[in-house]
Protein backbone atom coordinates (compact mmCIF):
# COMPACT_ATOMS: atom_id res chain seq x y z
CA UNK A 1 0.00 0.00 0.00
CA UNK A 2 2.64 2.63 0.67
CA UNK A 3 3.86 2.11 -2.75
CA UNK A 4 1.04 3.31 -4.10
CA UNK A 5 1.87 6.32 -6.18
CA UNK A 6 -1.23 7.88 -4.86
CA UNK A 7 -1.13 9.10 -1.68
CA UNK A 8 -2.53 8.14 0.99
CA UNK A 9 -5.57 9.40 3.14
CA UNK A 10 -6.31 9.07 6.68
CA UNK A 11 -8.99 6.42 6.06
CA UNK A 12 -6.04 4.25 5.71
CA UNK A 13 -5.46 2.49 9.07
CA UNK A 14 -1.76 3.14 8.43
CA UNK A 15 -1.50 6.88 7.57
CA UNK A 16 -4.81 7.62 10.06
CA UNK A 17 -1.91 9.94 12.29
CA UNK A 18 0.17 11.01 10.17
CA UNK A 19 0.86 14.61 9.14
CA UNK A 20 -0.29 14.47 5.42
CA UNK A 21 1.20 17.82 4.29
CA UNK A 22 4.27 17.19 4.99
CA UNK A 23 3.69 13.31 3.79
CA UNK A 24 2.91 14.89 0.53
CA UNK A 25 6.11 16.43 -0.06
CA UNK A 26 7.89 13.13 -0.04
CA UNK A 27 5.41 11.13 -1.78
CA UNK A 28 6.11 8.42 -3.16
CA UNK A 29 8.32 7.16 -0.46
CA UNK A 30 10.98 4.58 -2.17
CA UNK A 31 11.34 0.95 -0.84
CA UNK A 32 14.33 -0.08 0.71
CA UNK A 33 15.03 -3.80 0.45
CA UNK A 34 17.05 -5.76 2.88
CA UNK A 35 17.55 -9.31 2.55
CA UNK A 36 18.88 -11.37 4.96
CA UNK A 37 19.94 -14.86 3.79
CA UNK A 38 19.76 -17.58 5.31
CA UNK A 39 21.67 -18.20 8.85
CA UNK A 40 23.01 -14.89 8.82
CA UNK A 41 22.38 -11.86 10.38
CA UNK A 42 22.51 -8.24 10.09
CA UNK A 43 21.76 -5.22 11.55
CA UNK A 44 20.85 -1.53 10.99
CA UNK A 45 20.72 1.86 12.40
CA UNK A 46 18.09 4.41 11.84
CA UNK A 47 19.26 7.66 13.35
CA UNK A 48 17.17 10.91 12.40
CA UNK A 49 18.44 14.25 14.44
CA UNK A 50 18.38 16.41 11.27
CA UNK A 51 15.02 18.85 10.86
CA UNK A 52 14.23 17.80 6.82
CA UNK A 53 11.38 15.92 7.03
CA UNK A 54 12.08 12.16 6.00
CA UNK A 55 10.03 9.46 5.19
CA UNK A 56 11.48 5.73 4.53
CA UNK A 57 9.96 2.14 4.03
CA UNK A 58 11.90 -0.67 4.72
CA UNK A 59 10.80 -3.57 3.31
CA UNK A 60 12.49 -6.92 5.21
CA UNK A 61 13.13 -10.53 4.59
CA UNK A 62 14.61 -12.84 6.78
CA UNK A 63 15.34 -16.53 5.40
CA UNK A 64 15.54 -19.39 7.43
CA UNK A 65 17.54 -18.65 10.80
CA UNK A 66 18.10 -15.19 9.60
CA UNK A 67 18.75 -12.30 12.25
CA UNK A 68 18.23 -8.62 11.95
CA UNK A 69 19.01 -5.73 14.63
CA UNK A 70 16.53 -2.73 13.90
CA UNK A 71 17.28 0.46 16.53
CA UNK A 72 15.69 3.35 15.76
CA UNK A 73 16.27 6.79 17.33
CA UNK A 74 13.90 9.34 15.54
CA UNK A 75 13.65 12.44 17.19
CA UNK A 76 15.13 16.04 14.46
CA UNK A 77 12.85 16.51 12.06
CA UNK A 78 9.39 17.99 12.49
CA UNK A 79 7.68 14.94 10.44
CA UNK A 80 9.63 11.59 10.47
CA UNK A 81 7.58 8.79 9.72
CA UNK A 82 9.46 4.76 9.32
CA UNK A 83 7.48 2.17 7.45
CA UNK A 84 9.24 -1.47 8.41
CA UNK A 85 7.50 -4.38 6.92
CA UNK A 86 9.45 -7.70 7.98
CA UNK A 87 8.76 -10.88 6.63
CA UNK A 88 10.11 -13.71 8.93
CA UNK A 89 10.59 -17.59 7.27
CA UNK A 90 10.95 -20.63 10.04
CA UNK A 91 13.33 -20.02 13.01
CA UNK A 92 14.36 -15.89 11.79
CA UNK A 93 14.74 -13.75 13.75
CA UNK A 94 13.54 -10.18 14.12
CA UNK A 95 14.61 -7.14 16.66
CA UNK A 96 13.32 -3.70 16.84
CA UNK A 97 14.59 -1.28 19.27
CA UNK A 98 13.02 2.42 18.98
CA UNK A 99 12.72 5.45 20.66
CA UNK A 100 11.14 8.98 19.54
CA UNK A 101 11.71 12.02 21.30
CA UNK A 102 9.29 14.62 19.90
CA UNK A 103 8.91 17.98 21.27
CA UNK A 104 7.52 21.87 19.44
CA UNK A 105 4.91 20.15 17.25
CA UNK A 106 6.99 17.22 15.22
CA UNK A 107 4.87 14.48 13.76
CA UNK A 108 6.89 11.01 14.23
CA UNK A 109 5.64 7.84 13.35
CA UNK A 110 6.84 4.46 13.36
CA UNK A 111 4.54 2.05 11.28
CA UNK A 112 5.58 -1.97 11.47
CA UNK A 113 3.37 -5.16 9.66
CA UNK A 114 5.64 -7.90 10.69
CA UNK A 115 4.64 -11.59 9.37
CA UNK A 116 5.62 -14.53 10.49
CA UNK A 117 5.09 -17.13 7.30
CA UNK A 118 6.62 -20.56 8.72
CA UNK A 119 6.87 -21.99 12.65
CA UNK A 120 9.59 -20.76 15.19
CA UNK A 121 10.29 -17.48 14.53
CA UNK A 122 10.63 -14.56 16.97
CA UNK A 123 9.89 -11.13 16.91
CA UNK A 124 10.51 -8.74 19.52
CA UNK A 125 9.60 -4.85 19.52
CA UNK A 126 10.49 -2.30 21.89
CA UNK A 127 9.27 1.03 21.60
CA UNK A 128 9.87 4.04 23.68
CA UNK A 129 8.33 7.59 23.15
CA UNK A 130 8.74 10.53 24.90
CA UNK A 131 6.67 13.37 23.90
CA UNK A 132 6.98 17.16 25.02
CA UNK A 133 5.12 20.59 23.84
CA UNK A 134 2.48 19.79 21.01
CA UNK A 135 4.53 16.68 19.40
CA UNK A 136 2.28 14.09 18.25
CA UNK A 137 4.29 10.22 18.42
CA UNK A 138 2.57 7.19 16.67
CA UNK A 139 3.52 3.49 16.68
CA UNK A 140 1.32 1.30 14.90
CA UNK A 141 2.13 -2.34 14.88
CA UNK A 142 0.97 -4.82 13.27
CA UNK A 143 1.78 -8.91 13.99
CA UNK A 144 0.44 -11.23 11.59
CA UNK A 145 1.06 -15.15 12.50
CA UNK A 146 0.08 -17.21 9.08
CA UNK A 147 -1.08 -20.62 9.24
CA UNK A 148 1.15 -23.04 9.97
CA UNK A 149 3.80 -20.60 11.39
CA UNK A 150 3.59 -22.81 14.89
CA UNK A 151 5.87 -21.90 17.83
CA UNK A 152 5.69 -18.25 16.60
CA UNK A 153 7.15 -15.89 19.60
CA UNK A 154 5.87 -12.66 19.48
CA UNK A 155 6.49 -9.50 21.58
CA UNK A 156 5.47 -5.99 21.84
CA UNK A 157 6.40 -3.60 24.40
CA UNK A 158 5.40 0.32 23.58
CA UNK A 159 5.48 3.12 26.14
CA UNK A 160 4.95 6.66 26.07
CA UNK A 161 5.87 9.59 28.59
CA UNK A 162 4.04 12.74 27.96
CA UNK A 163 5.76 15.83 29.11
CA UNK A 164 2.83 18.20 28.48
CA UNK A 165 -0.42 16.91 28.51
CA UNK A 166 -0.58 19.09 24.91
CA UNK A 167 1.36 16.10 23.37
CA UNK A 168 -0.10 13.00 22.22
CA UNK A 169 0.71 9.78 21.92
CA UNK A 170 -0.82 7.06 19.51
CA UNK A 171 -0.22 3.40 20.06
CA UNK A 172 -2.02 0.64 18.67
CA UNK A 173 -0.91 -2.93 18.74
CA UNK A 174 -1.99 -5.41 16.82
CA UNK A 175 -2.26 -9.10 16.32
CA UNK A 176 -3.69 -11.57 13.70
CA UNK A 177 -3.33 -15.05 14.39
CA UNK A 178 -4.16 -18.16 12.38
CA UNK A 179 -1.57 -20.92 13.56
CA UNK A 180 -1.39 -22.63 17.37
CA UNK A 181 0.90 -22.47 19.41
CA UNK A 182 1.59 -18.76 19.58
CA UNK A 183 2.95 -16.73 22.32
CA UNK A 184 2.04 -13.34 21.38
CA UNK A 185 2.61 -10.74 23.87
CA UNK A 186 1.76 -7.19 23.90
CA UNK A 187 1.95 -4.37 26.38
CA UNK A 188 1.17 -0.88 25.98
CA UNK A 189 1.53 2.09 28.16
CA UNK A 190 0.88 6.05 27.99
CA UNK A 191 1.82 8.18 31.22
CA UNK A 192 3.69 10.88 32.96
CA UNK A 193 6.79 11.24 35.00
CA UNK A 194 6.23 9.95 38.85
CA UNK A 195 5.84 12.68 40.80
CA UNK A 196 7.22 11.00 43.42
CA UNK A 197 10.30 9.79 41.62
CA UNK A 198 11.16 12.93 40.54
CA UNK A 199 10.76 15.28 44.24
CA UNK A 200 12.63 12.06 45.71
CA UNK A 201 15.35 13.27 43.64
CA UNK A 202 15.60 16.69 43.38
CA UNK A 203 15.40 16.49 47.60
CA UNK A 204 19.16 15.19 46.85
CA UNK A 205 20.17 17.82 44.49
CA UNK A 206 19.34 17.62 41.40
CA UNK A 207 17.64 20.36 39.28
CA UNK A 208 13.78 19.81 37.77
CA UNK A 209 15.80 18.94 34.92
CA UNK A 210 18.41 17.20 35.13
CA UNK A 211 16.05 14.80 37.34
CA UNK A 212 13.11 13.97 34.41
CA UNK A 213 16.30 13.35 32.34
CA UNK A 214 17.93 11.01 34.44
CA UNK A 215 14.34 9.10 34.92
CA UNK A 216 13.52 9.47 30.81
CA UNK A 217 17.32 8.03 30.05
CA UNK A 218 15.90 4.90 32.35
CA UNK A 219 12.91 4.87 30.27
CA UNK A 220 14.61 4.92 26.94
CA UNK A 221 17.88 2.86 27.61
CA UNK A 222 14.98 -0.02 27.12
CA UNK A 223 14.75 0.37 23.56
CA UNK A 224 18.77 0.10 23.17
CA UNK A 225 19.57 -2.22 25.39
CA UNK A 226 21.70 -5.19 23.64
CA UNK A 227 22.33 -2.75 20.22
CA UNK A 228 25.75 -3.40 18.57
CA UNK A 229 25.96 0.40 19.18
CA UNK A 230 24.10 1.02 22.10
CA UNK A 231 26.16 3.67 23.84
CA UNK A 232 26.29 5.78 20.42
CA UNK A 233 23.03 5.53 20.68
CA UNK A 234 21.97 6.48 24.20
CA UNK A 235 24.67 9.39 24.35
CA UNK A 236 22.50 10.66 20.90
CA UNK A 237 19.17 10.24 22.56
CA UNK A 238 20.66 11.74 25.92
CA UNK A 239 22.08 15.01 24.09
CA UNK A 240 18.47 15.17 22.44
CA UNK A 241 16.63 14.68 25.51
CA UNK A 242 18.86 17.84 27.38
CA UNK A 243 17.53 19.68 24.28
CA UNK A 244 13.95 19.06 25.13
CA UNK A 245 13.86 19.78 28.83
CA UNK B 1 20.38 27.07 62.30
CA UNK B 2 16.79 26.07 61.91
CA UNK B 3 14.11 28.46 62.90
CA UNK B 4 10.23 27.91 62.20
CA UNK B 5 7.78 30.14 63.29
CA UNK B 6 3.84 30.09 63.38
CA UNK B 7 4.23 27.78 60.60
CA UNK B 8 1.01 26.57 59.11
CA UNK B 9 0.77 24.45 55.80
CA UNK B 10 -2.12 22.31 54.22
CA UNK B 11 -2.60 19.85 51.74
CA UNK B 12 -5.54 20.06 49.09
CA UNK B 13 -7.14 22.82 51.14
CA UNK B 14 -7.00 21.24 54.28
CA UNK B 15 -4.84 22.25 57.63
CA UNK B 16 -2.55 20.15 58.81
CA UNK B 17 0.07 22.29 60.11
CA UNK B 18 -1.72 24.67 62.57
CA UNK B 19 1.27 27.71 63.62
CA UNK B 20 4.33 25.31 64.77
CA UNK B 21 7.30 26.93 66.06
CA UNK B 22 10.50 25.38 67.01
CA UNK B 23 14.48 26.34 67.01
CA UNK B 24 17.13 24.17 66.42
CA UNK B 25 20.79 25.57 67.24
CA UNK B 26 23.97 24.00 65.38
CA UNK B 27 25.36 20.96 67.33
CA UNK B 28 21.41 20.17 68.51
CA UNK B 29 19.19 17.20 68.07
CA UNK B 30 15.89 17.26 68.24
CA UNK B 31 12.77 14.70 67.93
CA UNK B 32 9.39 15.27 67.01
CA UNK B 33 7.25 12.68 68.84
CA UNK B 34 3.33 12.53 68.27
CA UNK B 35 0.56 10.36 67.29
CA UNK B 36 -0.75 9.37 63.86
CA UNK B 37 -2.19 12.72 62.07
CA UNK B 38 -0.39 14.91 64.23
CA UNK B 39 1.49 16.56 60.90
CA UNK B 40 4.94 14.94 61.73
CA UNK B 41 5.42 13.82 58.03
CA UNK B 42 3.81 17.18 56.60
CA UNK B 43 6.53 18.96 58.80
CA UNK B 44 9.20 16.98 57.00
CA UNK B 45 7.77 17.13 53.63
CA UNK B 46 7.16 21.04 53.91
CA UNK B 47 10.91 21.30 55.14
CA UNK B 48 11.84 19.70 52.12
CA UNK B 49 9.37 21.55 49.79
CA UNK B 50 7.84 18.65 48.19
CA UNK B 51 4.64 20.16 45.88
CA UNK B 52 1.40 19.62 46.81
CA UNK B 53 2.15 20.92 50.32
CA UNK B 54 1.14 24.56 50.58
CA UNK B 55 2.79 26.96 53.62
CA UNK B 56 -0.33 29.52 53.81
CA UNK B 57 1.43 31.06 56.85
CA UNK B 58 5.05 31.86 59.39
CA UNK B 59 8.02 31.59 58.03
CA UNK B 60 11.21 29.34 58.40
CA UNK B 61 14.73 30.21 58.26
CA UNK B 62 17.68 28.13 57.64
CA UNK B 63 20.87 29.54 58.06
CA UNK B 64 19.65 32.60 57.48
CA UNK B 65 18.23 32.17 54.69
CA UNK B 66 14.40 31.98 53.62
CA UNK B 67 14.09 28.01 53.42
CA UNK B 68 10.51 28.87 51.73
CA UNK B 69 11.52 30.70 48.80
CA UNK B 70 14.23 27.71 47.43
CA UNK B 71 13.40 25.39 45.65
CA UNK B 72 13.79 21.60 46.40
CA UNK B 73 16.81 20.95 45.03
CA UNK B 74 18.45 25.00 46.32
CA UNK B 75 17.53 23.18 49.68
CA UNK B 76 19.66 20.37 49.55
CA UNK B 77 22.35 22.99 48.12
CA UNK B 78 21.97 24.86 50.63
CA UNK B 79 22.54 21.75 53.11
CA UNK B 80 19.09 20.41 54.03
CA UNK B 81 18.81 16.93 53.37
CA UNK B 82 15.23 14.89 54.00
CA UNK B 83 15.04 11.38 55.47
CA UNK B 84 12.25 9.89 53.38
CA UNK B 85 9.61 7.50 55.62
CA UNK B 86 9.33 5.54 52.11
CA UNK B 87 11.86 5.63 50.01
CA UNK B 88 10.83 5.58 46.47
CA UNK B 89 11.59 3.07 44.13
CA UNK B 90 12.86 4.78 40.70
CA UNK B 91 13.45 1.59 38.17
CA UNK B 92 16.35 1.91 35.84
CA UNK B 93 18.16 4.25 37.47
CA UNK B 94 21.75 3.07 39.02
CA UNK B 95 21.75 4.74 42.72
CA UNK B 96 25.54 5.22 41.68
CA UNK B 97 25.05 7.47 39.42
CA UNK B 98 22.03 8.96 40.61
CA UNK B 99 23.55 9.79 43.77
CA UNK B 100 27.06 10.87 41.61
CA UNK B 101 25.01 13.45 39.57
CA UNK B 102 23.27 14.65 42.82
CA UNK B 103 26.41 15.51 44.85
CA UNK B 104 28.14 16.77 42.00
CA UNK B 105 24.63 19.01 41.21
CA UNK B 106 25.08 20.18 44.86
CA UNK B 107 28.69 20.70 44.81
CA UNK B 108 27.86 22.99 41.58
CA UNK B 109 25.45 25.01 42.91
CA UNK B 110 27.79 26.21 45.56
CA UNK B 111 30.45 26.67 43.43
CA UNK B 112 32.79 23.53 44.24
CA UNK B 113 34.63 21.30 41.49
CA UNK B 114 33.10 18.03 40.87
CA UNK B 115 33.78 14.68 42.22
CA UNK B 116 35.43 12.66 39.87
CA UNK B 117 34.41 9.12 39.46
CA UNK B 118 37.05 7.68 41.31
CA UNK B 119 36.65 9.69 44.27
CA UNK B 120 33.08 9.29 44.03
CA UNK B 121 33.14 5.34 44.38
CA UNK B 122 35.68 5.76 47.23
CA UNK B 123 33.69 8.17 49.46
CA UNK B 124 30.46 6.15 48.61
CA UNK B 125 32.26 2.99 49.50
CA UNK B 126 33.13 4.37 52.81
CA UNK B 127 29.78 5.62 53.54
CA UNK B 128 28.37 1.72 52.40
CA UNK B 129 30.67 0.10 55.08
CA UNK B 130 29.43 2.71 57.68
CA UNK B 131 25.99 1.29 57.11
CA UNK B 132 27.16 -2.50 57.02
CA UNK B 133 25.69 -1.72 53.04
CA UNK B 134 26.51 -4.18 50.06
CA UNK B 135 28.34 -1.68 48.01
CA UNK B 136 26.48 -3.96 44.75
CA UNK B 137 23.39 -2.65 46.20
CA UNK B 138 24.61 0.75 44.78
CA UNK B 139 25.15 -0.57 41.60
CA UNK B 140 21.29 -1.67 41.35
CA UNK B 141 18.31 0.72 40.85
CA UNK B 142 17.29 3.16 43.01
CA UNK B 143 15.92 1.20 46.10
CA UNK B 144 14.23 -0.76 43.79
CA UNK B 145 13.89 -4.75 45.17
CA UNK B 146 15.69 -3.24 48.21
CA UNK B 147 13.79 -4.19 52.05
CA UNK B 148 12.05 -1.88 54.39
CA UNK B 149 15.23 -2.14 56.71
CA UNK B 150 17.44 -1.83 53.06
CA UNK B 151 15.83 1.45 51.84
CA UNK B 152 16.37 2.79 55.46
CA UNK B 153 19.85 2.51 55.77
CA UNK B 154 20.55 3.78 51.68
CA UNK B 155 19.33 6.63 52.96
CA UNK B 156 21.49 7.12 55.61
CA UNK B 157 24.60 6.16 53.00
CA UNK B 158 22.83 8.89 50.58
CA UNK B 159 23.46 11.48 53.87
CA UNK B 160 26.77 10.29 54.54
CA UNK B 161 27.84 11.09 50.94
CA UNK B 162 25.62 14.22 50.63
CA UNK B 163 27.14 15.13 54.16
CA UNK B 164 24.85 17.32 54.72
CA UNK B 165 24.72 20.83 57.65
CA UNK B 166 21.19 19.68 58.63
CA UNK B 167 18.95 16.39 58.80
CA UNK B 168 15.18 15.70 58.61
CA UNK B 169 14.65 12.15 59.22
CA UNK B 170 11.36 11.42 59.00
CA UNK B 171 10.69 7.94 60.58
CA UNK B 172 14.07 6.45 59.49
CA UNK B 173 13.49 4.26 62.70
CA UNK B 174 10.62 2.44 61.41
CA UNK B 175 11.27 -1.17 59.21
CA UNK B 176 13.74 -1.63 61.09
CA UNK B 177 15.51 -4.77 63.10
CA UNK B 178 17.08 -4.11 66.17
CA UNK B 179 20.41 -4.67 64.78
CA UNK B 180 19.35 -2.31 61.67
CA UNK B 181 18.45 0.16 64.20
CA UNK B 182 21.68 0.20 65.95
CA UNK B 183 23.39 0.21 62.55
CA UNK B 184 21.11 3.20 61.72
CA UNK B 185 21.96 5.16 65.17
CA UNK B 186 25.40 4.90 65.34
CA UNK B 187 25.05 5.88 61.62
CA UNK B 188 23.64 9.27 62.13
CA UNK B 189 25.85 9.87 64.83
CA UNK B 190 28.82 9.57 62.85
CA UNK B 191 27.21 11.60 60.20
CA UNK B 192 25.52 14.08 61.66
CA UNK B 193 26.84 14.25 65.28
CA UNK B 194 29.15 17.22 64.77
CA UNK B 195 29.57 20.89 65.58
CA UNK B 196 27.39 22.77 63.06
CA UNK B 197 25.54 20.20 62.35
CA UNK B 198 21.49 19.61 63.05
CA UNK B 199 19.10 17.24 63.12
CA UNK B 200 15.48 16.92 63.12
CA UNK B 201 14.35 13.48 63.76
CA UNK B 202 10.73 12.61 63.76
CA UNK B 203 9.48 9.58 64.84
CA UNK B 204 6.92 7.08 66.96
CA UNK B 205 8.86 5.41 69.26
CA UNK B 206 11.13 5.98 72.16
CA UNK B 207 13.71 3.04 71.01
CA UNK B 208 16.04 4.93 67.94
CA UNK B 209 16.29 7.77 70.87
CA UNK B 210 18.32 5.22 72.70
CA UNK B 211 21.18 5.37 70.07
CA UNK B 212 20.85 9.02 69.26
CA UNK B 213 20.16 11.35 72.09
CA UNK B 214 18.81 13.84 71.47
CA UNK B 215 18.79 17.60 73.29
CA UNK B 216 15.40 18.26 73.50
CA UNK B 217 11.96 16.37 72.85
CA UNK B 218 9.30 17.69 71.29
CA UNK B 219 5.28 16.35 71.17
CA UNK B 220 3.52 17.60 68.01
CA UNK B 221 -0.25 17.29 68.02
CA UNK B 222 -2.92 18.57 66.04
CA UNK B 223 -0.41 20.68 64.12
CA UNK B 224 1.35 22.43 66.69
CA UNK B 225 4.67 21.77 69.53
CA UNK B 226 2.04 20.84 72.39
CA UNK B 227 5.14 20.04 74.81
CA UNK B 228 8.54 20.17 75.13
CA UNK B 229 11.65 18.66 77.47
CA UNK B 230 14.84 16.83 77.56
CA UNK B 231 15.17 13.44 76.97
CA UNK B 232 13.01 12.42 80.06
CA UNK B 233 9.90 13.38 77.94
CA UNK B 234 10.39 10.41 75.14
CA UNK B 235 10.79 8.36 77.89
CA UNK B 236 7.95 9.85 79.89
CA UNK B 237 5.58 9.20 76.11
CA UNK B 238 6.78 5.80 75.93
CA UNK B 239 4.97 4.87 79.58
CA UNK B 240 2.16 7.48 79.65
CA UNK B 241 1.00 7.47 75.81
CA UNK B 242 0.65 10.71 74.22
CA UNK B 243 -2.86 11.47 75.07
CA UNK B 244 -1.94 11.66 78.73
CA UNK B 245 1.36 13.71 78.41
CA UNK B 246 -0.23 15.96 76.03
CA UNK B 247 -3.33 16.98 77.94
Amino acid sequence: MNDATALPTRRDEAFRYTDLDALSGLWPVAREEVAVPAGSSDAMQVVELGEANIARHLVVTLEKGARFDLRILSAGPSFGRIAVDVRLDEGARFTLGAAQLGSGSQTLEIVTEVSHEAPDAVSEQVVRSVLAGQAVGTYLGRIAVARGADGTDAEQSVRAMLLDRTATANARPELEIYADDVKAAHGCAVGELDAQGLFYLQSRGLTPPEAKRLMLQAFIAEAFAGAPDEEALSDAALQRLGEML
Amino acid sequence: MLQIDNLTAEIGGKPILKGLSLTVNAGEVHAIMGPNGAGKSTLGYVLGGRPGYEVTGGSVSFDGQDLLQLEPHERAAAGLFLGFQYPVEIPGVSFVQFLREAANAQRKGRGEEPLSGGEFLKLAKEKAALLKLDMDMLKRPVNVGFSGGEKKRAEMVQMGILDPKFAVLDETDSGLDIDALRIVGEGINAIMRQPGKGVLLITHYQRLLDYVKPDYVHVLAAGRIVKTGGPELALQLEEEGYEAVAA
